[in-house]
């Protein structure tokens, strides 16, 4: 009989041994993913996901900014405008990024709340495309487009002219719709609804919510159904057809011009507090409205530039509807008002 | 110097009367302990090898105090009835895992399992799995796999009670070979009185959930009139002749 | 260890609701508001249709189990049990539009629907379709896990009951039944929560807001209202509630009973010819169940163009990380796993046993989130995002991996613990040695279905962003997002082949020998 009928350390070493297996065969996995490091003469952008996908505007604009200011620019990018306001009052005073872009009107009120944003310095109206004019001092628009429902005209022989006959039309013939609780145009038609209906509003959604095949949680979902031709409609922008007419050359889906007008929606830029002390901040801001920033708004983010492109327009944007009436609620009216219009809704979808 | 010592060991599983082991065996000893079904044989085998912890009591071997140590690094091997041997490893695998529980065998360890094979008789099995061999070799691998262990203590959990008559008593001569060779202590749990005849040198009988002292075998032959054991061991048949 | 792997699961959970709701005392918002009427209808609907759901996936995952445990041979058995861990790696809304391809209004079977229905067909929206969705996912889970259950049966008795003559019926009350019954509390806890916290199937094929769960409002308070203390309210109501559905299972759990650990076949009892055609009816609807949403699926990836998208640098480096992180995700559970069954305090082996399904009332987002918060201003959360994105797909797959292992495991451990015991095997030798040999196959087929769920995962650190980590789900819903939809019909057909791919070479890896 030996001494080490009576030790216990094999087990305890066995046991570390594998524990301390396990944190290195997750290090080892987690490490190469890891995101660059940033330098002193870099220019940190929080945008969405679509902006920097390799189809999105955001390489070509990368190219286009490096090429003049012998500088690295990175995009970091989240899901959508919704989530890049949480990322910034998330991350708070400590946050990475010199600019933010792609906030839309329905949020900017929220994000300056967060004082987090510095005045951009620039003038509005360089903005000369944007409906109703530009004056926000910390937030500079860099495109725009109004919501729209889109049709199968494969589908649909008649589409309504107005709010008020998809309102009051066929409930046989269904629209698919997103929810406002989780998804930016589910919220636009909500706003659009209120300023056609105002107080009218919740007899408006029981009648239209009829006519809904369902409420998806965001775009992606409901646009998916819709081509797939689970309905002859969904909410989507005015200028979702020219996508269709140009990348796939197909005329089949087409825009339905309202009366009424159309919700718009301006999507935006800030520049952060630390963004502020970053000299190719502001030069990236002033970049934004050139047309090195703007001739790749139209076919790769598939909305309307704010300022000029160096050359005209795809002459299908021409045919795209044009709003009679461009319709928009002040961001402190949508900050103000969301949470009560949003339960309004609820109740009268449940009808 | 006693082998192996019961002081006022306690132990009770969930709902059932307590058991009380108190004795000692002695070194090179050979005790047979018997006892009705469920009178608890096998838990006193279980608290010998480490499985079941006594709920107060002390268990000393070579009179060092044990009772909380785990198994395998007490001073002993013990034999099942069944599940001797790992199903998915090789006879040569089982038996290595005496000697080095990674299973990387050197040269020298190698001729060990093999000259433990021989000896149980099961040279050349080696590379089979246990699935392939009979219920009498599976045992001698195992019993081999105790040689190589090497422990001063055996124990014998009825592991030829699936056996024919030929083949027990064939392998009880086996352990005795080995008893001897080695002088180890060896306690055997079983039903048959003709093993514990043939074998022991004491008998224990658990009553009442207790074993308290233990006797030389030789009772067996005449066990006192009246006595648990006797009734236990009932009255041998008369030899019918016709 | 074992109190190493719980006190890392509770940390995770814990801590990312005090990150969220210490968040929320930094920027108060009006709690009040979390439990009104509006709450109160959607924990009802949560409620009404979980249960619905699990009811219709259990009962007839039951039947298909028992059919296939009568049927141990046939042709294609393996590839149908395989296929059932697909439909849960699928990410939601890919197989709410397998089924809309086939069932919706312009599906596959429309025209036919609307012959029969007498006016055109409706499609699946509301609750028939959350339920048809519910059945699609959980169905053929539930019928793995029972299916593992009836195989842990010890060999000897069937045998037992050949020799006893046993009627069907007695052969079901008294051996097929126990053992299905054992295992029921904590499948149907599984699928229960897995319903209970459905989000994308919910909404998609729901109709309407009457239509919400619980999780909706949490990602709602999270991701569009940023209101965490409500988060987290609501994200404790569902985690009590889960604890305590798992308390009433857990009441219900039997005591593992198997002894042996061979797979047992019904050879000794051939089915009669009734059972036989009632056993092919059975597993024929359930191939039709599982297979017909996948081929449109197939279908309508094909219409991608495959080679090219399969060639793009985007898609190979999201294909690399994906199986990068769920196989990190994979293993980190089964680690877990094995040393909560391994663990010598037995009240930690039943709390796995019985309570391992409630980790999956913890919404993903709420761990993502409060994690996001909790390393901010420590490290750069971006960096940390695998790491999150491993974690909270370990917690996720967790549960299965428990189910899919416990019952071998308990088999062997009953078989070896006392002759591993006695020769000194323990900790990570005695797993190489007994448990990573005997139950080789059953552990392969654990990681690969862990990898598989970790796999359609959406990552929810995709939801706070992270540039450098693009996973298969998040690429295909970018390109869905940016009107792709056919380079996305093309991924999905993707992801369910790479999933299926996995699960195959669990298999074959399985057969091989080591230990030589």
């Amino acid at each position: 009989m030996t001494k080490t009928f009576y030790t216990k350390t094999s087990y305890i070493k066995t046991s570390l041994k594998s524990l301390s297996l396990a944190s290195v065969a997750l290090a080892a996995f987690a490490l190469p993913a890891m995101a660059a490091e940033s330098s002193s003469n870099s220019l940190i952008i929080y945008t969405y996901e679509s902006f920097t996908a390799e189809w999105g505007p955001g390489p070509s604009i990368e190219k286009a900014f490096e090429g003049n200011c012998a500088c690295d620019l990175q995009f970091v990018s989240v899901a959508d405008g919704v989530a890049l306001l949480n990322r910034i009052k998330i991350e708070g005073a400590n946050t990475e990024a010199d600019i933010v872009l792609g906030l839309d009107t329905n949020l900017t009120s929220e994000a300056t709340a967060t004082g987090l944003f510095a005045p951009h310095k620039i003038a509005g109206s360089l903005a000369k495309n944007v409906p109703g004019g530009w004056s926000d001092a910390n937030f500079l628009p860099y495109d725009f487009g109004w919501f729209a429902v889109v049709y199968d005209t494969e589908a649909l022989e008649t589409p309504p002219k107005s709010l008020g006959e998809l309102v009051d039309g066929n409930p046989e013939e269904k629209i698919i719709i997103q929810d406002p609780r989780t998804s930016t145009p589910g919220l636009g038609l909500l706003l659009w609804v209120k300023q056609v209906y105002g107080e009218k509003a919740p007899e408006a959604w029981a009648k239209l919510s009829k006519r809904v095949l369902t409420v998806t949680p965001g775009w992606s979902e409901a646009y998916g159904l819709f081509t797939s031709g689970e309905a002859p409609m969904v909410l989507s922008y005015t200028t979702s057809p020219a996508y269709h007419m140009i990348a796939e050359g197909k005329n089949r889906y087409q825009a339905a011009a309202f009366e009424e007008g159309h919700y718009l929606q301006i999507e935006v830029a800030g520049m952060t507090n630390k963004g502020a002390n970053n000299p190719l901040a502001a030069k990236f801001m002033a970049f934004m409205l050139s047309p090195g920033f703007q001739n790749e708004v139209p076919e790769k983010n598939w909305m309307m530039p704010a300022a000029d492109t160096s050359a005209p327009l795809n002459p299908v944007f021409g045919q795209m509807v044009q709003p009679a009436k461009s319709l928009i609620f002040s961001s402190e009216d949508v900050a103000k008002n969301r949470e009560t219009w949003v339960k309004e809704w609820l109740n009268a979808f449940g009808k | 110097m006693s082998a192996v010592l019961l002081k006022d060991v306690f132990f009770a599983h969930d709902g059932a009367p307590q058991m009380h082991f108190n004795f000692e065996v002695s070194q090179g000893d050979r005790l047979a302990i018997m006892g009705a079904s469920g009178s608890g044989k096998s838990t006193l085998l279980n608290l010998l090898a480490g499985f079941e912890t006594p709920q107060s009591g002390s268990i000393q071997f070579s009179n060092i105090d044990l009772t909380n140590v785990e198994p395998a690094l007490r001073p002993v091997s013990i034999l099942f009835q069944d599940n001797n041997l790992f199903g998915h490893l090789t006879i040569n695998q089982n038996i290595g895992l005496g000697l080095a529980p990674r299973l990387h065998l050197t040269k020298l360890q190698n001729d060990a399992v093999n000259s433990v094979l021989a000896k149980v008789g099961l040279a050349r099995l080696g590379k089979r799995l246990p699935s392939e061999l009979s219920g009498g070799e599976r045992q001698r691998a195992a019993l081999a796999r105790a040689l190589l262990r090497d422990r001063p203590v055996l124990l014998l959990d009825e592991p030829f009670a699936a056996l024919g008559p030929a083949m027990r008593i064939e392998m009880l001569d086996l352990v005795l070979e080995l008893q001897l060779e080695k002088m180890l202590t060896v306690i055997m749990v079983t039903h048959n009185p003709d093993d514990a005849e043939y074998f022991a040198t004491r008998v224990g009988f658990v009553e009442a959930s207790s074993l308290l002292s233990t006797m030389p075998a030789t009772i067996l032959n005449d066990p006192p009139k009246g006595s648990a054991l006797s009734t236990y061991l009932g009255t041998k048949l008369p030899r019918f002749s016709a | 260890m074992a109190f190493a792997a719980l006190g890392f699961l509770a940390l995770l959970a814990g801590g990312a609701l005090l990150a969220l709701g210490v968040a929320a005392l930094q920027s108060p918002k009006v709690i009040s508001t979390a439990f009104d009427s509006y709450f109160l209808r959607i924990a009802g609907f949560t409620l009404w249709q979980a249960t619905l759901s699990t009811l219709l996936s259990i009962l007839p995952a039951i039947l298909v189990a028992r059919a296939l445990h009568r049927h141990p041979v046939f042709i294609g058995r393996s590839l149908i049990i395989r296929l059932m861990a697909l439909p849960l790696a699928l990410p939601a809304l890919i197989a709410a539009l397998g089924l809309l391809a086939l069932l919706g209004r312009a599906g596959i079977l429309a025209p036919f629907l609307t012959w029969g229905f007498g006016a055109r067909w409706p499609g699946i929206y509301g609750l028939s379709g959350i339920l048809l969705a519910h059945v699609f996912f959980n169905m053929p889970l539930a019928t793995r896990l029972f299916l593992a259950a009836l195989d842990a049966v010890p060999q000897d008795h069937w045998r037992l009951a050949a020799q006893l003559g046993f009627k069907p019926l007695s052969r079901f009350r008294l051996l097929e039944w126990p053992a299905i019954k054992s295992a029921m509390p904590g499948i149907a806890l599984i699928v229960f929560l897995l319903c209970a916290t459905s989000f994308t199937l919910v909404l998609t094929l729901g109709g309407g807001p009457q239509a919400t769960t619980i999780e909706v409002a949490i990602y709602q308070a999270l991701r569009f209202d940023y209101a965490p203390m409500r988060a987290v309210a609501f994200a404790l109501v569902q985690l009590v509630f889960a604890f305590g559905l798992a308390l009433m299972a857990s009441r219900f759990v039997l005591v593992e009973r198997s002894q042996n650990i061979d797979v047992s076949s019904a050879k000794l009892m051939p089915p009669s010819g009734a059972e036989r055609l009632i056993n092919r009816v059975l597993i024929g609807a359930a191939i039709v169940l599982i297979v017909s949403p996948m081929l449109a699926i197939l279908m309508r990836g094909l219409q991608a163009d495959i080679i090219k998208l399969a060639t793009q640098n985007s898609v190979i480096t999201a294909t690399l990380t994906s199986l990068i992180l769920a196989i990190s995700a994979s293993l980190a559970a089964f680690l877990i796993v094995v040393s909560l069954l391994s663990a010598r305090s037995s009240a930690i082996r039943e709390f796995a046993a019985g309570g391992g399904g409630i980790l999956l009332s913890v919404s993903p987002i709420v761990i993502g989130a409060g994690w996001f918060i909790a390393l901010q201003g420590i490290i750069n959360p971006l960096k940390a995002a695998p790491v999150i994105i491993v974690a909270v797909n370990t917690m996720m797959a967790l549960p299965f991996v428990l189910r899919a292992l416990s019952p071998s495991w308990a088999a062997s451990r009953a078989r070896h613990d006392r002759l591993a015991a006695s020769l000194g095997l323990r900790g990570f030798r005695r797993f190489r040695i007994v448990e990573g040999v005997a139950l080789r196959a059953p552990i392969f087929a654990a990681l690969a279905f862990g990898a598989a769920l970790s796999l359609g995962d959406l990552g929810v650190v995709a939801l706070f962003g992270s540039d450098s980590l693009q996973t298969l789900p998040s690429l295909l819903f970018a390109r869905l997002g940016s009107y792709r939809s056919d380079d996305a019909a093309g991924l999905a057909l993707l992801l369910m082949l790479l999933c299926l791919g996995l699960l195959w070479l669990a298999d074959s890896l399985s057969q091989k020998e080591t230990l030589r």
